[in-house]
């Protein structure tokens, strides 16, 4: 081999490569199955993992535009100011150590056709499998005067990373006596306690810096998740239904649905009345992520439609949606929902991909909110496929912290919340 | 008689398939267990700080604490909600899944002094069933060793509350400790379980 120079010997080696492909085309092409994941969120990266841990002999390629991802989750925190932005950062080292290969990169098209995604440098890579994984997009048009661009100063903060820094430090320069509205989406949208666990947190900050502040909250809604222990825990820290309650909350039937935003005086118009803000957190009205709508996995609800046995699109065969954008209903639009439907994805593709029927469907969803730092409340339910291929909760199972729970239990869950958070993260990216 | 035998396993065989169709199919051990990870870790392994590890426990004790929790027969937040969730088939086969799954031991803070008291108490009243210096998960014992301390602190709690029932060796053992050497005690002893790397 002395006399053989590098040149030499990687053309040689490289003759011999192409002359196995020709010889044994068929060989080559079926020895790798390639699963593309589109969306580096909690749903597409647990589902990663999971397809590498169940069968590593599948290719996996993740594409995600951003090299790290914010959690939504806990984000609410850094408001209250119980936590750093820092904490919510995560990137795809742990992911590559499992064998995904992670492309930074913007998703263009996905043909499913021919089996592949386009992206935007020009590539298209084939796939057995496609999972879309996009996470909400924003309805901005649902609001007159709201869009892109006016929520660079008038945060919604529902994607976390530089929107909750912004939030945040308006938070921080606010008056004491100011009023922070925070205008709550219609359903369905992405983590339903959210918004109420935000009120919770900035009235926690409020209360400790600024108490002559107040927050007033309008919705659209008759109802939200977790209302009475929400309400009662107000009750509890904030003076909720008192004369000087830090928080209002204006329901739909009082008038509590914002027609328009006029950005430049900080005030929102509802049918009955104007509320001028000094700090205003508008979360838009949400729909299925843009690639969705571009690869036609959409119905006319806005959501992609899914074999809720295996989460592949009723539109497109061989492509699935899991997450937010998903109908998954009744599961929530949840992290810990997308962190379960990737499982029961990734088991149904494995399968699939090995000329297997796909496994018998379990899916469970917990949800923590933080009303103060030593006092949390959670949701939970467990869920089954029913018996006419829809997923069903499972009787019995699941439902809310109960409303006589002790001061104590209600700390100890504010323990198991910073777990859930430790984990699920863990369980995803690690 | 043949006949009868014949006519009775067919009217077996009819009755079993009409129920078979009725009940849906039980999901398999990793599809059930993979619900946990989010909140006890992947393969469940947790990383605190207070939910617990569950991997490498005995079949016999995660069978008995999940059917506790769904009886909700101990103190709980959010488990005895889950638990009610799955059959007794289910977490029969939970349990034999995570049996087979390594305990991983995480570091956590501890206090050194305590720990090393808490090695010697360990040894005094726990040793005999928590063999190992708690490290054996046999029969109706949990795993002590490298347990997050939050975890044993809110079990070790309602135990010494009333709120969660012991056995009568545990109780024996668990009063002598206290009479002994009272709260202190019991807080080195779960100083010494976060010590266990």
């Amino acid at each position: 081999m002395s006399k053989l120079n590098r040149r030499k010997f990687l053309s040689l080696t490289g003759g011999a490569l192409a002359t196995t492909l020709l010889g044994f085309p068929m060989l080559s092409m079926a020895s790798k199955k390639r699963v593309v994941i589109v969306g580096g969120g909690i749903g597409g990266a647990t589902a990663a993992k999971y397809l590498r841990m169940m069968d590593s002999s599948i290719n996996v390629t993740l594409i995600e535009p951003n090299s790290n991802y914010f959690t939504c989750f806990m984000s609410n925190e850094v408001l209250g100011g119980g936590r750093n932005l820092d904490s919510l950062k995560f990137n795809y080292a742990g992911l590559k150590k499992h064998g995904v290969e992670v492309v930074h990169d913007l998703v263009t098209g996905i043909d499913p056709v021919a089996k592949k995604v386009s992206i935007k440098s020009g590539k298209s890579m084939p796939y057995d499998a496609c999972i879309v994984s996009p996470g909400v997009d924003f309805i901005w048009e649902a609001i007159e005067g709201h869009s892109a661009a006016v929520a660079e100063t008038v945060p919604h903060a529902w994607k976390a990373g530089a929107q909750t820094a912004t939030l945040k430090k308006q938070i921080m320069g606010m008056r004491d006596g100011g009023t922070l509205v925070i205008v709550s989406p219609p359903n369905p949208f992405r983590c339903p306690p959210g918004p109420y666990e935000r009120a919770s947190q900035i009235a926690w900050y409020l209360k400790n810096n600024k108490p002559k502040s107040k927050i007033i909250i309008l919705d659209n809604k008759p109802a939200f998740s977790k209302m009475g222990l929400f309400t009662a825990g107000w009750e509890k820290y904030y003076g909720y239904n008192s004369a000087n309650s830090m928080i209002e909350w204006v329901s739909g039937d009082a008038g509590g649905t914002v027609a328009s935003l006029d950005a430049k005086n900080m005030t929102v118009a509802t049918d009955v009345a104007d509320f001028k803000a000094d700090v205003l957190n508008i979360i838009p009205a949400q729909k299925a992520g843009k690639i969705a709508f571009t690869a036609g996995l959409v119905n006319e609800s806005g959501w992609c439609p899914v074999n809720q046995r295996t989460f592949e699109s009723s539109k497109h065969k061989d492509i699935y949606v899991i997450g937010d954008s998903s109908v998954a209903s009744p599961l929530p639009k949840s992290g810990y929902s997308a962190n379960s439907e990737a499982k029961v994805c990734a088991a149904a593709i494995a399968a699939s991909l090995n000329g297997k029927e796909s496994p018998e469907p379990s899916l469970v969803n917990t949800c923590y909110s933080i009303i103060m730092p030593d006092d949390a409340i959670s949701v939970a339910m467990v869920y089954r496929m029913g018996p006419d291929g829809k997923i069903i909760k499972v009787a019995g199972s699941g439902g809310l912290t109960p409303a006589d729970a002790s001061e104590e239990m209600r700390k100890r869950e504010v323990g198991y919340a910073h777990s859930w958070f430790n984990n699920i993260t863990d369980d995803v990216f690690g | 008689m043949l006949q009868k035998k014949i006519i009775e396993s067919c009217l077996l065989l009819v009755l079993s398939m009409a129920s078979g169709a009725a009940i849906a199919a039980t999901p398999g051990a990793s599809m059930l267990a993979n619900t946990c990870a989010g909140c006890h870790g992947t393969n469940g392994v947790s990383s605190g700080p207070a939910a617990p590890t569950i991997a490498g426990f005995s079949n016999d004790y995660f069978i008995g604490v999940m059917q506790q929790f769904k009886n909700a027969e101990i103190p709980s937040t959010i488990m005895t909600r889950i638990a009610k969730g799955y059959t007794d088939e289910e977490i029969k086969l939970m349990a034999k899944h995570f049996s087979e799954m390594e305990f991983k031991r995480k570091p956590q803070q501890f206090d050194a002094k305590k720990a090393a008291f808490g090695k010697r108490l360990h040894n005094k009243y726990c040793e005999k069933c928590h063999e190992n210096g708690g490290r054996k998960s046999e029969d109706d014992a949990g795993i002590l060793a490298g347990q997050w301390a939050p975890y044993l602190n809110n079990a070790m709690n309602d135990y010494t509350s009333g709120d969660r029932e012991m056995h009568k060796k545990m109780k024996k053992k668990v009063d002598a400790l206290q009479k002994d050497h009272g709260d202190a005690g019991l807080d080195a002893l779960i100083n010494f379980y976060a010590s266990q790397k």
